[in-house]
């Protein structure tokens, strides 16, 4: 290693005029948004929404965050490796919402990766969070008791908080607390 | 999406947090209800974090990369005409190529095209504060834009921020993920920012000082700005190929 990284620093309030202009109210200003959906048609696998909200250690909702996420296909191939789904980007960047607070993320259910069960990674920035905040959502349906990263949550009840519940056919609930009561596990990866 | 070849792939080095800024500070107030109680739970980086989206040629339009212009309308920004400009490197020095790289920032007068921001200065009908490009084969990128007025924000008794462009970077893998936001060479804010100073580490915070370069700026047009930007490398090592989970 010959240089150090450069410093993170808050994306602020405005976050959306740089990476969803349309959310910060500018209509159509580029011709392709970064992150619009991790899936074409066509993708394989099981298409689930997952729905959450981001809660600050105030217990308030967190309106103003943006979240990104990144995953594996169906058959836990990332794109870009041989014979990963075309159809599946993996990316996708969505706000939560200026009034509910919430998230909605439409994808295909990713495959285990690499010994590690189904998972799908989560990066948050936001005002007053100075360096983006990595997590993880795994699914209560899979078998996630060897996964490593699971198994190296102490104490283990905080596995839990990485955890999607089922809300009904192809629907899963993923809430985030930042701080306090049921605060979510963040990663250092 | 399109396929890069030759990018560095296995396990990221571990972040340095000590380049980072704090991530809570009582003088940056919303930081303090925003920041984890728990220590992160650290790990050797996986597949999830060593690959990540690649971006294309075919998604960029010709004047992303021109706030001077690339607002809907005819006329030209108002402002400091500047040329930003800078390589993005990873910590192995190695440059990396064909990186999405976005920015955003206020008008002249400070002020946001966003629907949140309610400042007085106004807006600039021909600026819309947002840009985006990719790096070329050797991590070079440039924007064309206005210097970014200062701003008052609500935090303690008369807080403004130093003139400043937020910049958003991916590298190759989503464990490279970074925004951060740079500064201008001489301006007294960044000494009086609570934001700039959540990087406790002097010597780091200078590297979000972007420095005037007069041998890049065009006579009788725009000044030039270098910004040179860091991000995560992959530890190097020669035979390194172990399977999953050992
Ligand atoms: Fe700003």
């Amino acid at each position: 290693m010959t240089m150090r990284e450069t410093p993170s620093q808050t994306a602020g309030p405005y976050v959306h005029i740089g990476c969803l202009p349309e959310h910060a109210g500018l209509a159509r200003f580029y011709d392709a948004q970064v992150g619009a959906s991790p899936i074409a048609t066509g993708a394989k696998g099981a298409e689930i929404t997952i729905t959450g909200t981001i809660i600050d250690g105030m217990g308030g909702l967190m309106r103003d965050a943006m979240i990104e996420t990144w995953q594996a296909d169906a058959a836990g191939l990332f794109p870009g490796e041989p014979g990963a789904d075309p159809a599946v980007s993996g990316f996708a960047r969505m706000a939560c919402d200026a009034d509910s607070g919430a998230f909605t993320l439409k994808t295909i259910k990713p495959g285990a990766t690499g010994g590690g069960a189904p998972h799908i990674s989560v990066w948050i920035v936001a005002r007053g969070i100075n360096i983006g905040l990595q997590t993880r959502i795994y699914f209560e349906d899979e078998v996630n008791g060897s996964d490593p990263l699971l198994s190296r949550i102490d104490p283990p009840q905080r596995a839990g908080t990485l955890i999607a519940r089922n809300a009904g056919p192809g629907a899963y609930r993923f809430d985030i607390r930042l701080r306090g009561d049921g605060e979510t596990v963040f990663l250092d990866l | 999406m399109t396929d890069t070849g030759d990018l560095p792939r296995g396990r990221l080095i571990p972040r340095d947090r000590a380049a980072h800024p704090v991530a809570r500070d009582v003088d940056y107030k919303t930081s303090v209800g925003r920041s984890p109680d728990w220590p992160l739970l650290s790990m050797e980086s996986t597949a999830s974090e060593e690959t990540g989206p690649r971006f294309g040629h075919s998604m960029i339009g010709p004047r992303d990369n021109n706030l001077i212009e690339n607002y809907p309308g005819d006329g030209l920004a108002i402002g400091e005409r500047i040329r930003v400009f800078g390589r993005v490197l990873d910590e192995n020095a190695r440059p990396v190529p064909h990186t999405l790289v976005e920015i955003w920032q206020a008008n002249a007068g400070g002020r946001y095209r966003h629907v949140k921001d309610g400042y007085f200065a106004p807006l600039d009908p021909n600026f819309g504060g947002c840009g985006r490009t990719l790096t070329d084969a050797e991590g070079r990128y440039e924007f064309m834009t206005i210097r970014p007025g200062a701003y008052p924000w609500p935090n303690r008794g008369n807080d403004w921020r130093p003139m400043h462009i937020h910049f958003s970077l991916f590298g190759s893998g989503f464990g490279q993920r970074l925004i951060s936001q740079m500064y201008f060479q001489g301006d007294p804010l960044i000494d009086l920012c609570p934001i700039a100073a959540t990087v406790k580490d002097r010597s780091q915070l200078d590297r979000l000082v972007a420095s005037l370069e007069m041998s890049a700026a065009r006579p009788m047009d725009y000044l030039a700005y270098r910004f040179d930007i860091v991000l995560r490398g992959h530890r190097q090592t020669m035979f390194e190929n172990k399977p999953e989970g050992m």
